[in-house]
């Protein structure tokens, strides 16, 4: 066969796969993110692109593997990471006090990014296996791989990427029935369980939580984050300073603020008009994305689908809740828009999974 | 086992979706409702905090006002260096390996150290101060290069005072010092607190303490916006500071000069007042001191210098030397008998060389006695029994409310801060000062020697200048001054100090003219007559002398007894007599007898001030003459 040279036809190969209200959602959102980059921090722009082109590459890979070769994927993966994050405990290196990172000689790897997506695929792959039989044996055993990594997690010590990864799979749970009975009796058990829980955390975790609730108490240490993300947003009124003019974050008040403090930037330049604006553009994502997951084919593909959405609504609502003073600052980026790219490329794998969702729901079908 | 239904898997599955959309619209929900809060409830909060972090005011402190003299002299100026100044707050490691450090960089002396340790004990918390001062530029440029190795230590760009005549007039001029807690209540009860954010120095005595609001200026402000570490970033607005207020004062500098030159290395106190205006034509306190000493610090080593010499240099004689008038309380006492009719200026007495009351003998210093005395021959020749008979018939309260009017006892108010008062004897000073009640009582006998100025007289140079000055003004006095006028710099307005008589004592002509008669009689036929013997000019006065140990029936030889304990010299007196332009009060502390060391000075100041002659050498102790001063 000779190959016949037409880009329309290749356009359309190429744009199969990918869903189109998602994408331009995601357009959207990331335009907003360069916009702000550069006004944050100018000469991140040009890696920021990289990153973003990266990630298209990861998302639309993603989006062509049918849900079927995932889920085929979800065991070794997630032992992989299992065995990456013990890896880490042993090996890792330690920056800012932490044991996050595997050195592995070429480049740095961080195990526990990758358990955000693989959380949540394992346990739809097991839950998938065990479809219209699953008791309360199968929730413990998914409690079990829940566990297992997050506690590592946290060991490292990284509250935020825990809380993540504790979260994804907890949506699996959720999702696959597990009866409200024992979700309000956990509820209510964790709540007791709390000052206990309070012995467990690390002297910064303390501190952090009390930073949210007084952050006054010590305005120039750990209460400054805080505070200078507040006055931005604050002082950024209805309509916002305007681009490059927040002297919040111009003049290197707000600590971050082109990675997990990003949003006090967005709210001291656009105001509350930017945040609606963003808040919409959120909504709307997870919107699109419940509903890939109302018409998914699979058990698998809908925990997936759901899990994946749900955990895009945790970083928005985990990070504008501490960059705003009502959670206590956990190292949550805001999704798609804080720089740097093992974040972007994460959530555009899940992104890249709901479309290939959405796509291959008809396959399935037929 | 359960059967599941996979539809009821499914609508299950959908009723959880609700459930979690419906979550996210709630969580979505509270964020917007604390973004609503933040940006629209308390914007203004927010948008003040922001501004406040971004917006940094520099105060720019303002130049000091200049002081001049009469003539146009400057007397106190500014000039501005370059310190290396140390915030020992924000400095790391040991306050001596950072000296040390800084020492391989910029010369840094032992007395430097010294003076850097006396500064912390007596600073405030966060104040910035000085290790080294007036650093060349050679200094400077060498620190900059290596600034980035020191936290907490930078160059400043400082005011400082300068007095280009050093000691000259120091108690006049007085001096400046860092700001204190004292100081700072000051500034507070003045309402100026905000207008000394950035000063340092405050005038802390004389002058540049009682003109200290004048003299400060307004201080400017630079509004910069700065960074999250603090370096600014640029300027955005310039309040010019304003500078001080200038004085221009009565004294004239080069008659004090002379006064200074007069009293070479004694100890003493002048002041010369024009009777007509009370302005002050030359204050002296012998010796002084140098207050360029206090500009940047003084160093420990002055400061004990200066405090424990036996010669007090840092007290202001002429406010706070306190000393028996002597003799030259006579004029006053025969005055006080005229007014109140207890003399007549022709009665007579008899004076043996003593006065007798009750079983104590008072002595006149001639021995045998000056014979027949009337009031003329007694302020001539300073006839103490005379005087011993007079206070004795006039009664001790009748002397001291009148010398009230005159000033004595009280202070004159002049415009330099902690003058003293004095003791001006009465029956109610000694019931208030004493604490017993047989001291609390009044002793006939006590008053006999209040009627030659001894006794618990006890009074300032500046009460004595005023008292003569309302003599030869005829009674109308004025409150001393020694500013002129203030010239406000910005608009160049000149406020003058308009001299107001404070109060005209009510005295018959006749008798002023008599007194003045008789102390114009004492520079030409009595006790000052050597001192004035040549004068161009006719001039009136009354010579002291203070005892300041009491010999019991021994009689004063000068050699005999230590210097210390030698008695005062005084000397008051104007000129010319009949239409004076200047009065004076001399005390030559330890100087013998007045007609000796206080009256020369006296002729010294009055030659300069009515003829421009210039003195060539310290006045001349003049051989003892007469006798009784």
């Amino acid at each position: 066969m000779i190959y016949q040279w037409r880009p329309r036809q290749l356009w359309q190969a190429l744009v199969a796969p990918i869903d189109g209200p998602l994408m331009a959602l995601a357009a959207c959102i990331l335009t907003v993110a360069v916009i702000v980059i550069a006004s944050a921090s100018p000469n991140r722009v040009d890696n920021e692109l990289i990153n973003i082109a990266v990630a298209l590459v990861v998302m639309r890979v993603v989006a062509q593997l049918p849900p079927q070769r995932l889920m085929h994927l979800a065991p070794p993966i997630y032992i992989a990471g299992i065995m990456l994050l013990i890896a880490v405990a042993l090996f890792g290196d330690v920056s800012k006090g932490a044991r996050r990172w595997l050195n592995l000689g070429f480049m740095r790897l961080q195990p526990s990014e990758f358990m955000k997506i693989a959380m949540p695929l394992m346990l739809a792959w097991y839950f998938q296996k065990r479809e219209t039989m699953i008791g309360l044996r199968d929730y413990a055993v998914a409690a079990a791989i829940l566990l297992v990594p997050t506690a590592l997690i946290a060991r490292q010590p990284d509250l935020g990427t825990a809380v993540l990864v504790f979260a994804a799979g907890c949506y699996v749970i959720f999702f696959a029935g597990l009866p409200w009975k024992i979700i309000f009796t956990m509820l209510l058990g964790a709540v007791a369980a709390a000052p206990l829980g309070w012995s467990f955390l690390h002297d910064y975790q303390r501190a952090r939580i009390l930073t949210m609730l007084d952050p006054q108490k010590d305005p120039l240490g750990r209460g400054f984050h805080i505070i200078q993300s507040t006055i931005a947003i604050g002082s950024g009124g209805i309509f916002g300073k305007g681009w490059g003019q927040g002297t919040q974050a111009q003049l290197e008040f707000i600590p971050e603020r082109h990675t997990d403090f990003i949003f006090a930037v967005i709210s001291e330049e656009f105001g509350l008009i930017g945040n609606i604006v963003l808040l919409v553009l959120y909504a709307l994502l997870i919107g699109r994305g419940l509903m890939i997951a109302a018409n998914a084919p699979t058990l698998f593909s809908r925990l997936m689908a759901a899990a994946v959405t749900l955990i895009f609504f945790t970083y928005a609502f985990v990070n504008m809740g501490m960059v705003s003073g009502i959670l206590p600052v956990v190292g949550v980026p805001l999704p798609f828009i804080s720089y740097g790219g093992t974040a972007l490329v994460t959530l555009f794998l899940g992104i890249g999974i709901l479309m290939s969702i959405d796509k291959h729901r008809m396959l399935v079908q037929k | 086992m359960e059967f599941h239904n996979p539809q009821q898997e499914l609508d299950r599955f959908h009723s959880r979706l609700t459930v979690a959309g419906s979550f996210v619209l709630i969580a979505f929900g509270v964020l917007f409702a604390r973004f609503v809060w933040l940006q629209v409830v308390q914007h203004n909060y927010y948008q003040t905090r922001a501004e406040d972090n971004r917006i940094s005011l520099v105060p720019i402190v303002p130049n000091r006002g200049l002081i001049f003299d009469r003539n146009g002299d400057l007397l106190a100026s500014n000039y501005s260096a370059y310190t290396l100044e140390i915030m020992p707050s924000k400095i790391k490691g040991s306050l001596k390996s950072t000296i040390d450090e800084v020492a391989k960089v910029v010369d840094v002396q032992p007395k430097d150290r010294r003076r850097f340790r006396k500064l912390m004990e007596e600073s405030r918390n966060f104040e910035s101060l000085p290790i080294r001062t007036r650093l060349t530029d050679e200094e400077v440029a060498k620190f900059v290069v290596n600034r980035y190795r020191f936290s907490g230590v930078d160059i400043k760009a400082r005011l400082f005072r300068r007095y280009p005549g050093g000691g000259f007039a120091s108690h006049v001029l007085g001096y400046m010092g860092r700001i204190t807690d004292s100081d700072l209540d000051e500034i507070d009860d003045a309402n100026q607190e905000a207008n000394y954010r950035g000063t340092e120095y405050f005038g802390k005595s004389g002058l540049e303490h009682h003109y200290e609001f004048q003299l400060h200026g307004t201080t400017g402000f630079e509004r910069i916006e700065v960074d999250a570490g603090g370096h600014a970033v640029r300027t955005l607005a310039r309040t010019a500071p304003v500078a001080g207020n200038n004085l221009t004062l009565t004294l004239d500098a080069k008659l004090q000069g002379v006064v200074e030159k007069a009293f070479g290395n004694r100890r003493g106190a002048l002041v010369a007042i024009e009777p007509s205006t009370g302005g002050v034509l030359a204050m002296v306190s012998m010796p002084n001191y140098d207050p360029n000493l206090f500009v940047d610090g003084i160093s420990p080593q002055d400061w004990d210098d200066l405090n424990n010499s036996p010669d007090k240099p840092m007290l202001n004689r002429a406010l706070n030397g306190t000393y028996p008038p002597g003799s030259t309380f006579k004029p006053y006492m025969a005055l006080a008998a005229l007014t109140i009719g207890k003399r007549t200026p022709e009665q007579t007495i008899f004076d043996p060389g003593y006065f007798t009351f009750g079983n104590h003998t008072f002595r006149d210093d001639k021995k045998g006695g000056h014979g027949y005395v009337d009031m003329y021959k007694s302020l001539v020749e300073s006839c103490d029994t005379y005087y011993y008979m007079l206070a004795n018939d006039m009664g001790i309260d009748n002397i001291s409310s009148f010398m009230r009017k005159f000033g004595f006892g009280q202070k004159t108010g002049i415009d330099i801060d902690g003058e003293s008062e004095g003791v001006l004897p009465s029956q109610a000073w000694k019931k208030k000062h004493f604490r017993r009640p047989e001291q609390q009582k009044w002793y006939a006998g006590e008053t006999i020697s209040v009627g030659i100025g001894q006794g618990y007289n006890a009074y300032t140079p500046i009460q004595m200048a005023q008292a003569v000055a309302t003599l030869a003004n005829n009674g109308v006095m004025y409150r001393p001054h020694l500013v002129k006028y203030i010239t406000d710099t910005a608009t160049g307005a000149k406020t003058y100090i308009e001299p107001k008589p404070v109060r005209t004592i009510p005295l018959r002509q006749a008798n002023i003219d008599f007194i003045k008669n008789a102390m114009i009689g004492v520079t030409t036929e009595g006790t000052a007559a050597r001192a004035f013997a040549d004068a161009e000019y006719v001039s009136a006065g009354k010579t002291g002398t203070a005892q300041v140990y009491s010999l019991k029936g021994e009689k004063y030889t000068e050699g005999k007894v230590k210097q210390e304990l030698r008695d005062h010299a005084l000397y008051i007196g104007f000129a010319p007599a009949d239409h004076p332009k200047i009065a004076l009060a001399v005390v030559v502390e330890h100087g013998g007898f007045g007609a000796q060391a206080a009256a020369p000075i006296a002729r010294q100041v009055f030659d300069y001030y009515l003829l421009g002659k210039l003195p060539s050498a310290p006045a001349a102790e003049e051989p003892k003459e007469l006798e009784g001063d």
